[in-house]
């Protein structure tokens, strides 16, 4: 009992943990927070129960499929939305404001098209759904594939980040926005990769989760506000922190699901949250202020 | 001051509605009323803060649930007056852990407090009281509601136009235009902003207690309706949250137009209510009153 517990708090942790990390990009690198972020999240598990459906699609290919759709309509909502809000704030820090109004009003078209297409119904597909045994317990397939993919595409990201030229100017730009431009950065291009990668990320997460959880039309408010938990835990901007906070969310839930009642789980990341908030509102692995 | 008198002569006349309409124009004027009544109270705090609150329906609910408990128990009087402790306390919890940070932190919070005592209510009558829904009996006809949402509203008026003349208003100035200036003149921000939060969110409460005897049946899927806090968040967004006649402007065309496209496109009424939201935060940042002034600037600029 203890150990299922553990190895599917850690399968959840680790797709909340991709969720999470993709927020963060898109709040540390191009400043938007983004409220209709777990609706494309949903999107994406809608569209991958389709191909899984419709066109026998494996999900681990649509991922392939999805992933850089995720990019290229993140980036177009960038490019369509964000950046007039970005241009017209200018220095007057009423982007915070603005893109939360803007990204509040998308949540429900995104939620009402969602509704008009799939209904309002829970939604699931059977994929590899047979037992395999990991320490003494049986843990589906599809689970252990998607905490495989998690920790692939998380870390791969991680290392591209830390490792790269073109990770070292995302950084920067996280860092810093006014000083970027010195060193020879264009904040514009670089701040819409960052909104368009955090988008891919959400389209990985949503794909994920979807292969062992049922979803519906109306969930994605439900994966913002764990997401945006997550991030104020590991603090704003740092990946690594939100990877650690995503798999303790994920065990946190998953044994208040267990041990205590299912009904409590959204209660018990509140309680989280409040916690953080009283305690080191500057996140778990962040330096004081 | 005279804008206040202008306004409790509108409440009165609406007061007359009832002898003249229909039930259905009843329901329309408790309807306007509840939502220019919401769009203020949410302005109040949210409009010179620049906190934008997502959290009006948790409230709205906490209102309208307490009444569908405590109806039996308790006088309506009394059920009133414990709706606008539990909001308030309720309020004051949010509130103390929140506001003393930046405000993505309160967005945050109150991006999932409906959601959040959604879930909890509907655990504890699930798990423990055993019942999932409740019915509201109680001997009030929609004009009673009316009158009852009138003279919150005239609260509502006099509590604006207090502040807009007290010291707490002056603070609130200041803290909108810069909050290091306002830190350094002497004003207590947190405490401040406590106050505003607590006054405005004890306002939404009662229209939710008010209003819940319409529902007769009532559950947490129901009162806790999303698509309440967006209303009031856009209303107050297209008047014009700063200006103290904003929000009226815009709860009551808003209403009325909502009204229609609901009846009209049951199906896709939250797709075109989210183009219209980002369409008001495109077009008309800071609201039609500032929009009208700016022209007329202009206007005269170029005279």
């Amino acid at each position: 009992m203890l150990l299922s517990t553990l190895v599917f708090g850690l399968v959840l942790g680790g797709s909340y943990a991709l969720i999470a990390m993709g927020l963060s990009l898109q709040y540390g690198i191009a400043r938007i927070m983004n409220l209709a972020y777990g609706e494309v999240m949903i999107c994406a598990a809608f569209a991958a129960m389709l191909l899984f459906n419709v066109a026998g699609l494996s999900p681990l290919l649509s991922l392939v499929l999805l992933v850089p759709a995720g990019w290229a309509i993140s980036w177009g909502i960038y490019q369509v939305m964000m950046r007039p809000l970005v241009a017209r704030s200018g220095t007057t820090g009423r982007l915070e404001v603005d893109s939360i109004l803007a990204t509040f009003g998308l949540l429900f078209v995104v939620q009402g098209v969602l509704l008009v297409l799939f209904g309002g119904n829970f939604q699931s597909y059977a994929f590899l759904g047979q037992g395999v045994n990991v320490l003494g317990t049986q843990v589906a397939l599809n689970r252990l594939i998607a905490f495989g993919l998690s920790v692939l595409i998380g870390g791969g990201l991680y290392l591209a980040l830390t490792h790269s030229r073109w990770g070292l100017a995302l950084r920067a730009v996280a860092l810093s926005p006014g000083s970027a431009p010195l060193v020879g950065i264009e904040v514009n291009r670089v701040a819409r990769a960052g909104f368009a990668l955090g988008g891919a990320l959400a389209v990985a997460g949503g794909v994920v989760l979807s292969m062992y959880q049922t979803f519906s039309a109306t969930m994605g408010v439900i994966y913002t506000m764990k997401a945006l938990v997550i991030v104020i835990m590991g603090g704003v901007g740092n990946l690594l922190g939100a990877l650690i906070a995503g798999l303790l969310l994920g065990l946190i839930e998953t044994f208040v699901s267990v041990y205590i009642d299912p009904g409590l789980t959204l209660a018990a990341t509140y309680g989280l949250f409040l916690v953080i908030l009283l305690w080191r509102p500057q996140g778990l692995f962040g330096g004081a202020k | 001051m005279t804008g206040s008198l202008i306004a409790l002569a509108v409440l009165a006349l609406v007061a007359c509605g009832p002898y003249i309409l229909d039930a259905y124009g009843i329901g329309l004027l408790i309807g306007a009323v509840s939502y220019t009544i919401l769009a203020s109270a949410w302005a109040m705090f949210s409009g010179p803060t620049r906190y934008i609150s997502l959290a009006t329906v948790a409230f709205y609910g906490t209102g309208a649930y307490t009444v569908a408990v405590l109806s039996e128990a308790l006088p309506w009087p009394l059920v009133l007056v414990s709706a606008a402790v539990i909001g308030g306390v309720l309020a004051l919890l949010v509130g103390l852990s929140t506001l003393r940070l930046a405000g993505i932190y309160f967005v945050i919070f109150s991006f999932g407090l409906a959601e959040l005592i959604r879930q909890l209510i509907t655990w504890f009558e699930v798990s423990v009281s055993g019942t999932l829904g409740r019915y509201i009996f109680l001997e009030l006809e929609p004009r009673h509601v009316l009158w009852q949402l009138l003279a919150l509203a005239a609260v509502v008026v006099l509590i604006t136009g207090w502040i807009h003349r007290s010291r707490i208003g002056l603070a609130l100035k200041v803290i909108g235009d810069d909050e290091t200036v306002a830190a350094h003149a002497g004003i207590n921000l947190a405490r401040t902003k406590l106050i505003l939060f607590v006054l405005s969110s004890v306002l939404i409460t009662l229209v939710g207690a008010i209003q819940s005897p319409r529902w007769v049946y009532v559950e947490p899927g129901i009162v806790f309706n999303p698509q309440v806090s967006f209303l009031t968040v856009i209303m107050a967004l297209l008047g014009g949250a700063t200006k103290r006649w904003g929000p009226v402007l815009g709860a009551v065309p808003l209403f009325l137009l909502f009204e229609w496209l609901s009846a009209r496109f049951p199906d896709h009424f939250s797709i075109l209510l989210g183009l219209l939201f980002i369409g008001v935060v495109f077009l008309l940042p800071d609201g039609v009153l500032a929009a009208i002034e700016k022209l007329r600037k202009k206007k005269e600029a170029r005279a």
